[in-house]
């Protein structure tokens, strides 16, 4: 028989609230985490602003060694060990010790590239001929699966251990792989989640597809728009988001915490064929993923309470909500509540699905449905498919039982995943 | 230099990659940097690297695979420095 896949531990890094604690606040109270970012203005991006997680160097020094930060230059390492060894934490979970590896617990964490900052130096070095002075870290750095090599050696897990890849459904895809190899009995418990590094090396590439807000430089908390009729490119953000899944058997013989059930969910990509290419989304796609993981999960398209969207306030939100309406036939004043973390966070790129699903568990958990901000101008688009009080604007109290969540990237790849309340 | 200031130097490189700080503060002639420090042996580069630096000297392959120890690395050191 499956096992049953319940959370049991969270852990956030993000732009607006490094922890689960000051993240939750911000998340009900609508705080923006993205500021002015000075190099990004120095070095002529179009977008002058980011959501840059604020991390000090007592996050860092909780986590890494004196050693470990020697000639180390990767913020999303870096992120993506601080959510993971809270999520530890927050489940009540200890270290492995000297000897003996964790043989039941895992990791998939996963990355859009890993030490991009590390990797820009190594490359000055062996251009300059000086490939012998590049030290012993740099492979541990810009290998794609760094940030879970470092979480299972600080963690000693014994079981899979690795880092998938695939756009900004990155995180939402990891804890699937998560859920189904708990619920196959390949694991007991599984640490999942995804990370991004901050900065230039990382955001460039946006900035030069024109996909990314330019308007906003001044006014940077109200730059990332996600629904709203003048929303015109995403903010960039960075950061990490984690969970521990676990087995509903181990969780109850511990006496864990249970923040909420994994009950399925669905991967698929569009082919880059019919309307779908390697950055836009095939529609039928996007409907086929969410009618699967709705299958997957064993409810109907009705039962859903809450949509976390991506919606990353680029001119493709309303096809997304179209897309919604279409695969859970559902419009007007029947269709589930909506929001996007993206308007306090910015788009955090891979890390986006995991930090983005920490705030869907949290809102399952505490019974509430966190506000859209910088909506209050909707794009008429939207509102001719559902009801304006579907998008709440401000904080709502409110028991939720099943939420769906999804994520779509770059490649026409989709990953959709259902949470019910425990 | 004598080996006593050779070590003086030393000490403070290896500190940054040593496990075993009671066994950095004995640090003598037979200490070896795997076995008594307790140096992660993919860090040897690193502090063959700083080494150079400190004495401002280029240690080839062939020294570089011998300096496992205080002994070694201070024969080494003087070699290059010899020649300097």
């Amino acid at each position: 028989m499956d096992n049953r896949v319940v959370i049991t531990g969270l852990g956030v890094v993000a732009p607006n609230g490094i922890g689960i604690a000051e993240f939750r606040h911000a998340i009900k109270n609508g705080i923006s985490g993205i500021k002015h970012n000075p190099e990004l203005e120095a070095i002529q991006f179009s977008c002058q602003i980011s959501g840059t997680p604020p991390i000090t160097s007592e996050h860092i020094a909780a986590c890494f060694s004196d050693l470990e930060l020697r000639n180390f230059k990767s913020t999303g390492i870096m992120y993506g060990v601080i959510a993971g060894m809270e999520a530890w934490q927050d489940a009540g979970l200890s270290i492995s010790g000297d000897s003996e590896p964790d043989w039941d617990s895992g990791v998939v964490f996963g990355m859009g590239t890993s030490g991009i900052d590390k990797f820009r130096e190594a490359i000055y070095r062996i251009d300059n001929h000086e490939v012998r002075k590049l030290g012993s870290t740099v492979v541990s750095q810009i290998m794609g699966s760094a940030v879970s090599a470092h979480l299972g050696g600080k963690l000693g897990l014994g079981n899979q251990v690795t880092s998938n890849s695939s756009a900004c459904a990155t995180g939402t895809e990891a804890i699937l792989m998560a859920y189904e190899r708990i619920k196959t009995h390949g694991a007991t418990r599984m640490l999942a989640g995804s990370t991004s590094d901050s900065g230039p090396y990382i955001w460039g590439g946006f900035d030069a597809m024109k996909v990314c807000t330019y308007k906003h430089n001044d006014s940077p908390e109200a730059g990332s728009r996600p629904m709203s009729a003048t929303a015109n490119g995403f903010v960039p953000g960075s950061g990490a988001g984690a969970m521990v899944l676990e087995s509903l058997d181990s969780a109850l013989e511990r006496g864990a915490k249970i923040y909420g059930e994994v009950i399925g969910g669905n991967v698929n990509s569009g082919g880059q064929r019919g309307s779908g290419t390697m950055t836009a989304p095939n529609s039928e796609a996007v409907q086929r993923c969410i009618i699967a993981a709705l299958k997957n999960a064993g409810i109907t398209a009705d039962q859903v309470d809450v949509i976390a969207g991506h919606l990353t306030a680029t001119s493709k939100d309303a096809l997304e909500i179209e897309n919604w309406a279409s695969a859970l036939n559902r419009s007007g004043t029947n269709f589930p509540y909506i929001n996007s973390l993206k308007s306090t966070t910015g788009h955090c790129i891979s890390a986006a699905g995991s930090i983005e699903c920490v705030a869907s568990v949290l809102q399952l958990h505490e019974g509430f449905i966190f506000p859209n901000i910088n909506c209050e101008d909707l794009n008429p688009e939207i509102e001719k498919l559902i009801d304006t009080d579907r998008i709440p604007r401000v904080l709502l109290n409110k028991e939720i039982n099943f939420l769906a969540k999804a994520n779509f990237g770059f490649g026409d790849v989709n990953a959709c995943i259902m949470f019910k309340k425990y | 230099m004598s080996n006593e200031e050779l070590i003086i130097k030393l000490k403070p490189i290896v500190a940054n990659y040593a496990q075993d700080k009671l066994a950095l503060e004995q640090i003598n002639l037979d200490t070896d940097f795997i076995k008594d420090l307790k140096i992660n042996s993919a860090n040897l580069v690193d502090v063959i690297l700083d080494v150079e630096e400190e004495f401002d000297i280029v240690i080839d392959n062939e020294s570089m695979e011998r300096m496992l120890n205080v002994q070694s690395a201070i024969e080494i050191i003087e070699a290059k420095l010899a020649r300097k």
